[in-house]
């Protein structure tokens, strides 16, 4: 109900988010990333398949440096978003809760994410 | 849909400095002001506080700010010892209560805003009467079928009591409801966290009747799923409960109720 021109108070100008909404966010992040990727990698292989000067350009793009990082990001994505869904398997069977062990998940799957992010290019390289 | 900035007419402007006369022990409150008499959009005033004459908390902070220097001042409080709820308000980016938060804990200038994403009354104050019809459609009160005998109670077992541990004590103040990013942006149709943990309180009580009433009420996109387990809810709570798990519970009663 308007009753007048109340304003509306101020939120994400002035919340001060803690660790678990960070990771909330680069949650969602990772996500959108995730489904932006998986419409350049269907182009790629589409592009193997019928379109071989368009999967030169891109296999050059690869392997260039900026597209190098972007495909470290883009892998870096995925783990996280894979682990922090594990994250989220426990707290649907109702497990993990509290706070310290919230906080504690979090960090676990960021680490877990930097971790199989770097084993994939060092064992790919 | 979420709108992440604020509408035209919240943007806030920066408003005055009030300097303490004599003061060596001096502490600055930045305070969200808006009056609804002046077409004005809301400004952020500042006021330096005394300390040598001022209580310990943030509560005592303002309550001297109101008596001492501008008396136009307005926020909510009454019991002063965190049990009313009333004081509930965003200081230094969290939400919490003003009478239990202490001036040590804080940052040298306190900035303190009313409940975040609220229409906003006067000053400190926000419309709660949208949290309060949400708290009342979940039935908030026992509900039985059965008929005890006239010179019984309803009886209940240590254990079963212990259930309601950490959701009793829930003061209705709304710090973990308007900490939300999913009740910012949903608000309308979503819960929120202090709801939830209302209703939670009463599916968990072994002498309510109307548990799968009360599921089935619940059973929808937005009441209860729009929860994404951000947390923000447990990290403000000023009494220490645990919404975010209260929600969790909830999710997985209502799964549990189709695995049958």
């Amino acid at each position: 109900m308007k009753t007048s021109n109340r304003p509306l108070s101020p939120h994400i100008q002035v919340y001060k988010m803690p660790l678990s909404a960070k990771l909330s966010i680069l949650h969602r992040l990772t996500g959108l990333a995730l489904s932006l990727g998986a419409v350049v990698l269907v182009y790629w292989l589409f592009s193997l398949a019928y379109m071989s000067d368009v999967a030169v350009s891109l296999h050059v793009l690869f392997a260039s440096t900026i597209g190098k990082l972007v495909l470290i990001a883009w892998t870096f994505a995925f783990f996280y978003h894979f682990c922090n869904g594990i994250r989220h398997l426990f707290w649907d069977v109702g497990k993990g809760f509290e706070m310290d062990d919230v906080n504690r998940s979090g960090v676990i799957a960021v680490l877990a994410a930097l971790v199989l992010t770097a084993i994939t290019w060092v064992v790919g390289a | 849909m979420a709108e992440f900035s604020l509408p035209k007419n919240s943007k806030i402007t920066k408003g005055k400095y009030i300097k303490a006369q004599g003061a060596t022990n001096v502490r600055k409150l930045k305070v969200y002001r808006w009056d609804p008499d002046t077409g004005d959009n809301p400004r952020t005033d500042t006021y330096e506080i005394d300390m040598d004459s001022c209580g310990p908390m943030v509560l005592d902070a303002l309550i001297k700010v109101k008596n001492e220097i501008d008396t136009t001042l307005t926020f909510r409080r009454s019991c002063r010892e965190g049990i009313c709820g009333s004081c509930a308000m965003n200081i230094d980016g969290t939400n919490t209560l003003a009478c239990t938060k202490s001036m040590r804990d804080c940052k040298d200038t306190v900035s303190i805003y009313p409940l975040p994403h609220m229409d906003v009354i006067k000053d400190l104050v926000p419309d709660m009467s949208h949290f309060y019809a949400q708290y009342a459609s979940v039935q908030p009160w026992i509900q039985t079928d059965s008929v005890p005998l006239p010179d019984t109670e309803r009886l209940q077992s240590i254990e079963d009591r212990e259930k309601l541990d950490g959701l009793y004590e829930c003061i209705l103040c709304a710090c973990c409801q308007t900490s939300c990013p999913s009740y910012w942006w949903n608000g309308d149709r979503y819960l929120g966290p202090a709801v939830l943990l209302q209703s939670y309180r009463f599916l968990a009580d072994s002498r309510d009747e109307y548990t799968g009433e009360r599921l089935e009420d619940l059973e929808d996109p937005f009441k209860v799923f729009r929860c994404h387990t951000i947390m923000n809810c447990t990290n403000t709570c000023p009494k220490g409960l645990n919404p975010g798990k209260a929600i969790g519970e909830i999710k997985k009663l209502i799964a549990e109720r189709h695995a049958l």
